[in-house]
């Protein structure tokens, strides 16, 4: 009879590759900027809501006639509107948002979209995760590419971390040197790291893919043991335990550059004003708990949160007491250093395209720029492809 | 141990040769290497015996042989849990009290979660592996969701019907799948009536089940979306029903043609155009073949496609018997689906658990939760199933499962067992005093275990 422990089988694996876990950090060479002066120490939180959010009920024109025309059934009335100013307000279960406006922290950007909208969920997620034009085809995420230009530092234990979910988004790409982890829990993230062994990357595209990934979990794994303990209480639905993470990254002093949630799927075609009312009850909460637990870490005026959706849906509300796919929506801006108020412009639903849907008023790629140009200080025009003026929604 | 990349690398000049002659080689016998290959693309993990069975036949003796297991097998030869065959309503009534209706979503989730057992055990137990391959194929192209239909009984209707044209006729196929009761609730059909259009499955056929985006405009969807009203469910049943009253009878104008349509009509005009054949063929290429299908090969296979009037044997055939198929570069290019990891690993280790429920768990786990897709495109495969997440647990699920000394050994046991694992050379060199079960496992959490 043979013994095989399998402690043995991971020690007889663990010696034999270890020359090359040098070798993604030597990779980098003097592109590796100095840790204390990377931009990179301001972290960025993006919380993507699945399936497209009906922003005209996230941010309510209450003293529209033409929106409660477009909304006989969906439209929020007026006394139930969280009143932002005499024209607009929030939807009563993003109450909660409300400290933060009143403190400024919170920033509307309205009418937020693209030229030539596409209303595919699929090709428009694409479209706001590589930042491209509507008929351009771009393989990686807008920030993997802003990671490949300026990387971050080797012991950052990741470029981006994506919280509960399996598709990486901004962050998909596959260059060398930049590294994006995906996990939901940190802790079973360690404990199953041990598991992964860096090996030269050699032979077709699908194996090259596995072999980079190994070797980031790899160096993630160096740096994520541990944990840290919160007086914050966090909620227990499934976005509060993937805020719950966030905080967790952002206590770890290895650093991560960015952070992707996700919550949905707003998609409501059907009965939207239960759904929606739910998916926001918790979009907002999850914010609160952020902001509380990022605050008792030191580190709510490092961070700035940006909500994103594929698109908003068509003002009209269709028979089945839900809307389908339209444009442009507003999205929230949210941190210590944010400017609040109000940016862009509200959907004009007096001028409405051919479709039934409004126009944009600020262009998706703008709101990436301010990320890159104010909030990093790293220049915007290669990761865009193009020059887009920054929207001033950052304090100095 | 050391005699293993020589081996790896004298397979791979033979399969270089016999790339170059294939006028020839198609009748000798194929050996083990392209055997592992065949068997790993349109079954789940070879084990050494399937190898040796298939290493004496011919490529085309093996591809008909693979083909004429799929002819007879239109039904699962595991029996379906007993509530599948239940009729009557679908839904408690709205006027149910609510405790009624808590018990009716619990008992529903529980029944998914039966649904998915039974289906891996299924697949365990085929004896025509790629028509559960290709049942899985539908599920990801015509996609529904429990977590949207929220009816056990409908998801198993349609699994039947997915695998009952596995590799029958593709129009058959998507005039059953537009019409299939859990489709029907998954893309709103039910709520897409004359004067109050809902688009949803007008725009999901057109952009994913048939022609693909930029083949289609969205004045196309808004005429076809008329075309499909009236398309309802008997909640009384939980049957198709087309309701006449509530469809919009009028002219209307799709792709350029112009008709009184009706949903079936419409679904004509799709597969009449030759996008739809070429989307599908693409994306079997991809599930057979390779990450990137080659457009020339693809619009060749598509043209027999239709001129075959979609008989999916076809395309499924000339796939197999490409030049592209056996080509040494695709040996490995695949990445396994958790699917295939698990099925596959449970076979390639002889395990034949009396219950799969944590196997379906365990696939779930690694991104691939059955009769749940995450959206309408279903799972995107390739590459993105691999990141940091379902690696690990990927590597978890096969570690545990290779923890008994007495599963390794008893695989260790056959003549080049490693050969058999492994698609391509093994990436993590071997413990250097590597006994033959160490060495098995070593092959097992190897990078290249990964792929197919």
């Amino acid at each position: 009879m043979i013994q095989v422990s399998r402690r043995r089988l991971l020690c007889a694996l663990a010696a034999a590759p270890l020359a090359r876990v040098a070798g993604p950090a030597a990779a980098a060479g003097p592109a590796a900027a100095a840790v204390g002066a990377s931009p990179y120490r301001k972290l960025l939180v993006v919380v993507e809501l699945k399936g497209g959010n009906d922003g005209l009920n996230t941010l309510v024109p209450y003293t529209d006639p033409a929106y409660y025309a477009l909304r006989p059934k969906l439209g929020i009335a007026r006394d139930a509107v969280v009143q932002l100013s005499d024209r607009a307000g929030l939807h009563p279960s993003l109450t909660p948002l409300h400290a933060l406006w009143s403190a400024r922290e919170l920033a509307a950007l309205q009418g937020v979209g693209y030229p030539q909208p596409n209303l595919s969920h699929f090709r428009s997620i694409e479209i706001w995760d590589t930042a491209s034009d509507s008929d351009a085809y771009v393989r990686d995420g807008w920030l993997a590419r802003t990671f490949a230009a300026r990387p971050v530092p080797q012991d950052f234990a990741a470029d981006g971390v994506v919280v509960g979910s399996n598709d990486l988004g901004p962050l998909a790409g596959s260059r060398a040197g930049t590294r994006a982890i995906a996990l939901s829990d940190p802790q079973q993230f360690v404990r199953r790291a041990a598991l992964a062994q860096p090996a030269a990357a050699a032979g077709n595209a699908a194996l090259a893919h596995i072999l980079k990934v190994e070797s980031d979990i790899v160096q993630a794994r160096s740096h994520l043991a541990g944990s840290h303990t919160f007086d914050t209480a966090f909620t227990t639905d499934a976005f509060g335990a993937a805020v719950k993470t966030a905080c967790e990254l952002a206590a770890n002093p290895a650093g991560v550059a960015a952070i992707r949630l996700s919550l949905g799927s707003f998609d409501t075609h059907v009965g939207q004003a239960g759904t929606q009312a739910r998916l926001l009850a918790d979009l907002a909460r999850g914010l609160v708990t952020l902001k509380a637990a990022l605050t008792e870490l030191g580190r709510w005026d490092d961070t700035l949160v940006l909500t994103y959706s594929e698109f908003g849906r068509r003002p009209k509300e269709n028979q089945s007491a839900g809307t389908d796919h339209g444009t442009s929506s507003v999205l929230f801006a949210i941190g210590g250093r944010v400017a609040g108020g109000f940016y862009g412009a509200p959907p004009d639903l007096a001028d409405l395209r051919g479709d039934g849907n409004p126009r944009h008023a600020l262009d998706f790629r703008a709101v990436y720029a301010t990320v890159l140009d104010r909030w990093w200080g790293i220049d915007s025009r290669d990761a865009l492809g193009g020059r887009y003026e920054p929207v001033p929604f950052l304090r100095a | 141990m050391p005699a293993l990349p020589r081996r790896v690398a004298r397979f791979a000049v033979a399969g270089i040769l016999a790339a170059a002659v294939p006028a020839w080689s198609a009748s000798l016998p194929m050996g083990e290497a392209d055997a592992r290959h065949l068997l790993s693309r349109t079954g789940f993990g070879p084990t050494a015996a399937d190898v040796r069975t298939f290493a004496s036949l011919s490529r085309d003796e093996g591809v008909d042989r693979v083909l004429a297991a799929t002819r007879t097998r239109v039904t699962a030869v595991t029996p379906p849990p007993a509530w599948t065959a239940e009729t009557g309503p679908l839904r408690p009534a709205a006027a149910a009290a609510p405790e009624e209706r808590r018990d009716f979503a619990r008992r529903q989730a529980l029944r998914v979660a039966e649904l998915r057992a039974w289906w891996v055990q299924e697949m365990l137990a085929t004896p025509s592996p790629l028509t559960e391959r290709l049942t899985l194929f539908w599920h990801n192209h015509f996609v529904s969701s429990q977590q949207k239909v929220r009816v056990a009984r409908l998801m198993y209707a349609q699994n039947a019907l997915y695998r009952s044209e596995a590799l029958g006729n593709f129009a058959t196929l998507l005039h059953a799948a537009a019409k299939d009761p859990a489709m029907v609730v998954y893309l709103d059909s039910a709520q897409n009536r004359k004067g109050a259009p809902n688009e949803n499955f007008a725009r999901e056929v057109m952009e994913l089940f048939t022609l693909g985006q930029g083949h289609y405009g969205e004045q196309d969807v808004k005429e076809a979306a008329r075309a499909f009203t009236g398309w309802s469910l008997d909640r009384d049943t939980g049957t198709f029903l087309f309701r006449p009253r509530l469809h919009d009878d009028g002219d209307k104008t799709v792709l350029g043609r112009t008709g009184r349509f009706d949903g079936d009509a419409v679904l004509d005009v799709l597969l009449a155009r030759p996008e739809t054949a070429e989307l599908v063929v693409g994306k079997l290429w991809q599930e057979l073949v390779s990450p990137v299908p080659d457009a020339r090969e693809v619009a060749r296979i598509a043209r027999a496609f239709r001129a075959a009037n979609y008989e999916i044997i076809v395309p499924v055939r000339e796939l197999l018997r490409s030049a592209a198929f056996w080509a040494p570069a695709q040996r490995g290019a695949l990445v396994k689906s958790p699917v295939d990891l698990v099925v596959g690993a449970l076979r390639q280790l002889d395990q034949s658990p009396a219950d799969t429920r944590p196997y379906a768990l365990a696939v779930a786990g690694m991104g691939q939760n059955l009769f749940a897709p995450p959206n309408v495109r279903g799972w995107p495969g390739g590459d993105a199933w691999i990141n940091s997440n379902t690696l690990l647990a990927r590597k978890q699920f096969v570690d545990r499962l290779a923890r008994s000394d007495a599963v390794v050994m008893e695989l260790a046991k056959a003549p080049a067992a490693q050969r058999v694992l492994l698609p391509i050379a093994p990436q993590l060199p071997s413990p250097p005093d590597a006994d033959a079960a160490l060495a098995i496992r070593t092959t097992l959490l190897d990078p290249a275990y990964q792929l197919k």
